[in-house]
């Protein structure tokens, strides 16, 4: 058996090499050309003096075809959602709407300067408003806050909106409490809060235990950071009584929406009782994640938390034209420069208004079947360590392959040979060898099918011979990287004493090739 | 919905499969007093003719066709074409972190480049990838000083954009971080002998902006000697980047937090943006933020990889650095493109330019009678402009000619009186400029 008769979705082609841009520099190439200038030159050393500079050390110097064929060869060397299904366990990579790019590049959006008159930006103002709306109906909630920049920030945001609510009350109490199978931003974030992070055990079932959630609550916490569903893919179906064991002892209930998108038109966190969230609109509401950014984190809040939102708030007028509130005194401050990630607003309400209420439920619908749909054909090929009902995403282990001394990070490595994003690895901790699979709605039944069939595959080359696991992947333009060797001597930037050593390592590539 | 590829079919024959009787077997874990049994209150389902013929008019009501004079944080800079062709290909904006070093070279690799760049322009050693914006970075900068030094008080010039001010301001109050700002001289730069006496042997980090809000360039190494001789740390904001193609770096700076906007990024009613932190070697493991490494594969061939994530929240939880995990990788390689469009050579043209236009519209300003409060102190493409009467109300009138005037300063330097900080970059027409000054002064 050769290691690529199994594969099904993709196969290898030539791709171009490509070096870094300064070994392609030499002086005198340009790839810009300046409009003759219409005001008189000036001397830059006559009127900066000491603060003028001479020189720009080593910038590159290249040609517009070298840029264009640069990046666009570099470009092919990533998975993107656009070659096939991207399966990353609570990162929710759905397919990225191109009318919502479109919208983002209108001129009168694009080109808009945060600090124009309100008068000549109520297109822009507006675009907020309906998003904010539109996401308080979605969330349940009763005031929303689109300044932060991703979720992390919108965290950080939602904890600072608790603690000056309970400071309000007299007492900003202690301790943050966080489940043991929560993203490592949520304990980041209470520390970066001023709070203590106290961990909380999951049940057998996976959820919250309740018994423990009763002991440790107490005057000195402030407030659950839950993710519903959770990082499991769980629904917390005691919710209720998680709530209420909160709300009894004064402790807030904050809800990580990163996995909203199991729920959205379904059932809505306001209802079931968390008093503060935020979104993920590159998640949910597919914002694209470029790479691994920009993001938006938007904050929604139940009422009594809304004073302390952060400045400014959009206010409608009474003749009906939006401005922008400034003068909030109990609010947290700021938390980032000018009103929040505007481009990722136009992007979320377009994708919100292509889907109206039924395709947001269907959207949801989908999303389920499809991670239940692989549960079903997976489970025995792969350890499932928690039998309770998934919803948007599904998490296995990697249990039974490790008798083989094949892992959970060695599976992935494989599933890139055959044409797949790897789901999350090792993620969550509470499951040893976590494999983490979150298929989003985005798929049909036949790349489903395809993704079914390759971690069969998988599982059977492990059986029979698993150094081809072991080893892979095999179909890519670098094998495995060495990370050690990366965080032991970090080389982070280019330097020019490095282009020898790239001739050297050619030379060296090129023998090995021959 | 046309972005579902299921057909019902395909949905009765996957729930077949699952042993499923209809979809709400599989949210039956949802307790049913909350499942939602009624339509979300929201618009009906668009099609797309709609949804651009929407945007269209909405942004048809948002300023168009004005001639823009506003800087103060966000600069109106030429876009190279190249940017959207290339930005707007998939394997860029419809991939994730780069998490899978072996399909994600791309990402990687651009990173890498990024960062190698920041560090030639900034004068330091290493750059991570991004962080939100240049009001996070800043505060982001101030809350590793404390780390790096062991200190928790921070001292702020007051010529710091206003609301970097704000945001760090929100970070710093429960992070136990007292904060002194420092106003400015007659000259509108940093007080020396202010700052000298502000800082102790508790503060951690003393947070300047050069050129600052005011347009007028710090002296940096006059500060940094200030700053160092009392152990603490420099923080270097810089929230013009084309300064840099003519301005010195700060190579005094322990630490620069930067705000790269005006390299390529649409000015799209403030964000996204693309904040980054430079500083030194000795400070990397204290810095937030991801880094990309150059490392080797099994085959011994050049690759690229996240590095040092000991320092992030996903491996070393409350612990870590910073809470940041998503950043602004799309803009930042907006960024990197047009630095590499423009180069070494073509950085300083511009920013040349940039200096010739700023330069010229003072001169006008002075000539037709406007004052200059800051006048003699070196600047770069902004500079305040005093007038008799408000700048509110002088706005109002350019704007009836498509002209959107100078940020007015009242609301955040009120001791300057009707002043306005007025911007001009290499898209800014001499004529513009003349319709302005004569209007104004």
């Amino acid at each position: 058996m050769t290691f690529n008769d199994k594969i099904k979705k993709a196969t290898t082609h030539v791709n171009q090499d490509e070096g870094l841009i300064f070994e392609k520099s030499s002086p005198g190439k340009k790839a810009y050309k300046l409009p003759p200038l219409d005001v008189p030159e000036v001397d830059a050393e006559a009127l900066l003096g000491e603060h003028a500079r001479e020189d720009l050390g080593h910038l590159p110097e290249v040609s517009e075809i070298e840029i264009i064929r640069h990046f666009t060869r570099m470009s092919t060397w990533n998975f993107a959602v656009d070659y096939g299904m991207y399966p990353l366990g609570s990162c929710t990579m759905k397919y990225n709407a191109r009318v919502n790019e479109f919208a983002a590049r209108l001129p009168g959006l694009a080109n808009a300067h945060p600090y124009q008159p309100e008068r000549i930006s109520q297109g822009a103002l507006r675009i907020m408003q309906m998003l904010r709306e539109q996401l308080i109906e979605i969330t349940g909630m009763d005031a929303i806050t689109l300044q932060p920049a991703a979720g992390a920030h919108g965290e950080l945001t939602g904890i600072l909106l608790v603690r000056a609510y309970l400071e309000s009350q007299g007492n900003p109490r202690k301790k943050i409490l966080v489940p043991d199978s929560a993203h490592g931003t949520n304990p980041a974030t209470a520390a970066m809060s001023g709070y203590a992070v106290e961990n909380l055990k999951s049940n057998a079932a996976g959820m919250v235990d309740i018994s423990s959630l009763v002991a440790q609550v107490n005057e000195d916490v402030a407030a659950l950071m839950l993710t519903n569903p959770n990082t499991l893919g769980i629904f917390e179906q005691e919710i209720h009584k998680i709530a209420d064991v909160l709300h009894d002892k004064g402790a807030l209930l904050y809800m990580d929406g990163a996995n909203m998108n199991a729920l959205v038109g379904k059932v809505r966190p306001g209802d079931f009782g968390a008093d503060v969230m935020h979104l993920n609109l590159h998640k949910t509401f597919s914002t694209p994640h470029g790479g691994g950014g920009p993001g938006s984190g938007p904050v929604a809040c139940k009422k009594m938390l809304e004073p302390f939102l952060p400045t400014p708030v959009l206010k409608e007028n009474a003749d009906g034209t939006l401005a922008f509130d400034y003068n909030r005194p109990q609010s947290i401050g700021r938390v980032r420069m000018f009103f929040g990630n505007f481009g990722m607003f136009v992007r979320a309400l377009a994708y919100i208004m292509a889907n109206g209420p039924d395709g947001l439920r269907q959207t949801t619908e989908d999303a389920v079947l499809n991670a239940n749909y692989i549960r079903k054909k997976l489970e025995g090929i792969y350890e499932l360590p928690y039998k309770t009902p998934t919803m948007h995403e599904v998490v296995f282990s990697d249990h039974l392959q490790t008798r083989k001394g094949v892992k959970t990070g060695d599976i992935a490595k494989r599933l890139i040979d055959y044409g797949f994003h790897p789901y999350t690895v090792s993620f969550p901790l509470v499951v040893h060898g976590a494999m983490m699979i979150e298929p989003t709605e985005s798929e049909s039944k036949e790349e489903l099918d395809l993704f079914i069939d390759a971690m069969k595959a998988v599982a059977e080359e492990i059986e029979e011979s698993p150094e081809i696991v072991l080893e892979a992947p095999h179909n890519t333009r670098v094998s495995r990287i060495d990370e050690t060797a990366a965080a032991r001597k970090p080389i982070l930037r280019w330097r020019p004493s490095q282009k020898a050593e790239a001739k050297e390592a050619e030379k060296l590539e090129a023998a090995m090739k021959g | 919905m046309r972005y579902l590829p299921k057909s019902q079919s395909d949905r009765d024959t996957m729930l077949g499969e699952i042993g499923a009787d209809s979809i709400d077997d599989l949210f039956s874990s949802i307790p049913a007093e909350y499942r939602l049994t009624r339509d979300l209150n929201i618009p009906r389902q668009y099609a797309e003719s709609e949804i651009v013929d929407f945007f269209r008019e909405r942004a048809l009501e948002s300023a168009q066709g004005y001639v823009s004079f506003l800087g103060a944080g966000a600069y109106s800079h030429y876009r190279p074409v190249v940017i959207e062709s290339l930005v707007s290909r998939g394997e860029w904006f419809t991939a994730y972190t780069p998490y899978q070093p072996e399909i994600s070279q791309g990402t990687l690799q651009a990173i890498f480049e990024f960062q190698t760049m920041i560090c030639e322009l900034t004068g330091m050693d290493v750059a991570n990838a991004s962080m939100y914006d240049g009001s996070t970075g800043a505060a982001e900068a101030l809350m590793m000083a404390t780390r790096v030094t062991g200190r928790h008080k921070a001292v702020i010039a007051s010529t710091v954009h206003p609301e970097y001010r704000e945001v760090i301001t929100t970070y710093a109050r429960y992070e136990g971080t007292p904060i002194w700002t420092i106003g400015h001289n007659e000259n509108g730069r940093v007080d020396l002998e202010k700052l000298e006496s502000s800082i102790d042997n508790e503060t951690a980090g003393v947070l300047i902006q050069s050129p600052n809000f005011l347009g007028l360039i710090e002296d940096v190494p006059a500060i940094a000697d200030i700053v160092h001789k009392k152990g603490a740390l420099l923080i270097v904001s810089i929230a013009e980047a084309a300064s840099l193609g003519i301005v010195k770096p700060p190579t005094e700076a322990d630490i620069v937090s930067m705000e790269a906007q005006s390299f390529g990024v649409p000015l799209g009613y403030g964000g996204p943006y693309c904040g980054v932190i430079a500083t030194r070697d000795k400070f990397v493991r204290q810095m937030p933020g991801r880094l990309a490494g150059e490392t080797r594969d099994r085959n011994g061939k050049r690759g690229y990889v996240l590095t040092l994530s000991t320092r992030e929240q996903h491996i070393r939880r409350e612990k870590a650095t910073s809470n940041i995990c998503t950043n602004q990788a799309l803009v930042a390689l907006m960024v990197n493109i047009f630095m590499t469009v423009y180069g070494k050579e073509g950085l300083k043209d511009l920013a040349k330019h940039n200096l010739a236009k700023a330069h010229y519209a003072a001169e006008q300003f002075k000539k037709k009678g406007a004052k200059l409060p800051f006048d003699g102190t070196p600047f770069f493409n902004e500079f305040v402009v005093q007038t008799k009467g408000d700048p509110y109300q002088l706005n109002s009138k350019l704007l009836k000619q498509q002209i959107i005037g100078g940020f007015p300063l009242k609301k955040f330097y009120p001791e300057l009186g009707n002043a306005a900080l007025w911007c001009c970059t290499e898209t800014t027409s001499r004529a513009s400029i003349d319709a302005a000054v004569k209007e104004v002064a």
